[in-house]
């Protein structure tokens, strides 16, 4: 593969995803950890933002740690298709020459990441859970060059079994797609103002522009599960669709929300966007309850950061007790309404 | 109308992994399967094959026995199988895979090319979006459904609370999602069919304009540092308490003893 001159290529680019004008939870994640990585390298963190009439946004940019804001608005990129905004995003990295450019995990960044990387010719990391920065190889090899200050991506494969850490050391930028939830935002610089740099590579539509006929937005009034402090969460165990009432009394009590698996989703019983694995959402609560929920790795490959896991399971060969702080064998039906009971009253008692 | 599905085979991840002794994957014992969201691509285009005629061609990367998923392939009902195996492609990641599939699908006339999403190997959901870059086509990633109409594609792309009606004019690239349909079962006279028929197999020296210095891992700009296993949080306790009182007390203790309540 070819090479590029690596030493023109500096600071830490974030793809600052919006929806509907909207900067998405991910692109503030991802500005956290841009931070961090700055840091080390002594070098800026700059947002790109694309997207038409979105330049009141780059100050909430700013106000989680955004140096600088590259601001790309144009009416072609007022909705997200894949070729005005990879077009945009390729034409910053060439122009700017980022060493590391970060881009959410999410449907879009998805899609949005491999086209840029083959367009640009370098390599991309997907769906990385840990970034760092460090030497590559490792461990230095005689006779082998080591390279320091390299972007180091861990990922998660094989659904979760294994997990690799890989590098790109002679290409840039060095490229990642990050999970959503995993990395943390700033707490916000109240009143930060944005240094913002506009940039329109200009667009002209070619066969790769598609057309959009119709946009349908999901009606769901539930909470979004990635905020949520509290999750209890049911698994097939919970046996049908009206029996998650016992959990949304459980989490009524104690302020939580309810999650499940993907056993749920696949038999119809709560919407995709209550699922928490692989493919679902990571979550990481104060508290999250597995009811019901035998423990595939692909679903704790999405809970196992939660500070405290409790695992509710008649059978006490269960994976899920493999990650829980307090399992508890036994019969959900029973110890569900039960310990709501007794929350309760905990909770009058303390009035 | 032309239709070629870009097939995987992967390792069955899903309810059977296997760890030896160990803890490391042991592959051997898990099933080699045609990767899902590949199928669902197929599925669908073999239903455009049921309604306009279209020719199916199914082509994979991959060892010798990757040839089986080709048969697998044959037998629901594909046309025409391309196996793209040599030694000098081993070793890649997304980069030199999408390079090798362009180069191959150079050869080949099509009007859409459909792929999964992603492989329950990698996961990685990159293969797709970069030959279709490699060619210069549109593409439509995250397909729940998929429609002709005329000389477009129109597809329901998904995203995380919506979905897009897309129309693209083809050739296009379209990345399937599992969930887009319930692929058919292998017939048994596709099956017998599917015995003799012939699955080509193309070597390097048919990938069409493409480096070497773009293929297999010395072509593979990402490299891995290090791999192990996950290792996992250790259990906490686990206690079987004879009753639900007993259970809800013990909860209760430690929710107190943590000042959660």
């Amino acid at each position: 593969m070819v090479t590029n001159n690596i030493e023109e290529y500096k600071g830490v680019y974030v793809f600052a995803q919006q929806v509907d004008n909207e900067i998405s939870g991910i692109a503030l994640e991802l500005l956290g950890k841009g931070k961090e990585l700055a840091a080390k390298l002594e070098t800026e963190v700059t947002a790109v933002l694309i997207g038409y009439k979105v330049a009141d946004l780059a100050d909430k940019l700013a106000e989680y740690g955004a140096d600088k804001v590259i601001l790309v608005d144009d009416p072609e990129c007022e909705v997200y298709r894949t070729e005005p905004y990879a077009h945009a995003l390729a034409s910053v990295i060439n122009e700017f020459k980022p060493d590391i450019m970060l881009v959410g995990a999410t449907a879009i960044g998805r899609d949005l990441g491999p086209t840029v990387s083959a367009r640009v010719a370098t390599g991309l990391t997907a769906d990385c859970t840990v970034l760092e920065i460090g030497d590559f190889p490792l461990v230095a090899i005689p006779g082998q060059e080591q390279k320091h200050n390299q972007l180091l991506m861990t990922r998660p494969a094989f659904g979760g079994n294994t997990i690799a850490t890989i590098a790109c050391p002679d290409n840039r930028p060095q490229m990642a797609t990050v999970r959503p939830g995993v990395m943390q935002k700033i707490d916000p610089i109240v009143g930060a103002k944005a240094n913002v740099i506009e940039f329109n590579p200009g667009f002209t539509p070619n066969n790769k522009y598609v057309t959009i006929k119709e946009v349908v937005k999901a009606v769901s009034d539930t909470v979004d599960i990635m905020d949520a402090k509290i999750l209890v969460s049911g698994g097939r165990g919970v046996g049908s669709a009206e029996n998650f009432k016992i959990l949304e009394d459980l989490a009524e009590v104690l302020g939580g929300t309810v999650s499940c698996s993907r056993a749920v989703v696949d038999s119809g019983w709560k919407p995709r966007d209550l699922q928490v694995g692989q493919t679902g959402k990571t979550v990481r609560p104060q508290i999250y309850f597995a009811i019901g929920i035998s423990g595939a790795i692909q679903h704790v490959a999405g809970m196992e950061e939660s500070d405290l896991i409790v695992a509710i399971n008649k059978d006490e060969d269960a994976p899920i007790f493999d990650v829980a702080d307090y399992g508890i064998v036994g019969d959900l039906n029973k110890i569900v309404p039960a310990l709501t009971a007794a929350l309760k009253a905990e909770k009058a008692n303390k009035q | 109308m032309k239709i070629v599905v870009c097939i995987k085979q992967v390792p069955d991840t899903k309810g059977g992994v296997k760890f030896n002794p160990d803890g490391t994957l042991d592959r051997g014992a898990m099933l080699a399967i045609m990767n899902p969201d590949d199928k669902a691509g197929l599925e669908a285009a073999l239903r455009l094959k049921d309604q306009y005629g279209a020719e199916v061609t199914v082509i994979t990367m991959g060892l010798p026995k990757a040839a089986d998923t080709l048969r697998e392939a044959l037998a629901m009902g594909a046309d025409k199988a391309i196996l793209v195996t040599d030694r000098v492609l081993g070793g890649a990641d997304t980069w030199a895979t999408s390079t090798t599939l362009a180069g191959a699908l150079r050869n080949i006339d099509y009007d859409l090319i459909i792929t999964g999403r992603q492989a329950i190997d990698g996961d990685t959901a990159q293969v797709g979006p970069q030959i279709a870059e490699h060619l210069g086509l549109p593409v439509i990633s995250y397909a729940q459904d998929l429609k002709i109409d005329g000389d477009k594609v129109v597809v329901q792309r998904m995203y995380d609370d919506r979905y897009h009606v897309v129309e693209a004019q083809m050739p296009a690239l379209v990345t399937a999602l599992a969930e887009l349909n319930a692929p058919r079962y292998m017939t048994p006279g596709g099956i017998f069919d599917a015995c003799d028929a012939e699955v080509i197999t193309w070597g390097r020296a048919d990938l069409k304009d493409v480096d070497d210095s773009n293929l297999g891992l010395k072509g593979s700009p990402t490299k891995i540092a290090k791999a192990s296993d996950k290792v996992r949080k250790g259990a906490g306790e686990k206690v079987a308490p004879d009753s639900a009182e007993e259970a809800v007390a013990y909860v209760i203790g430690k929710f107190k003893e943590k000042h959660i309540i």
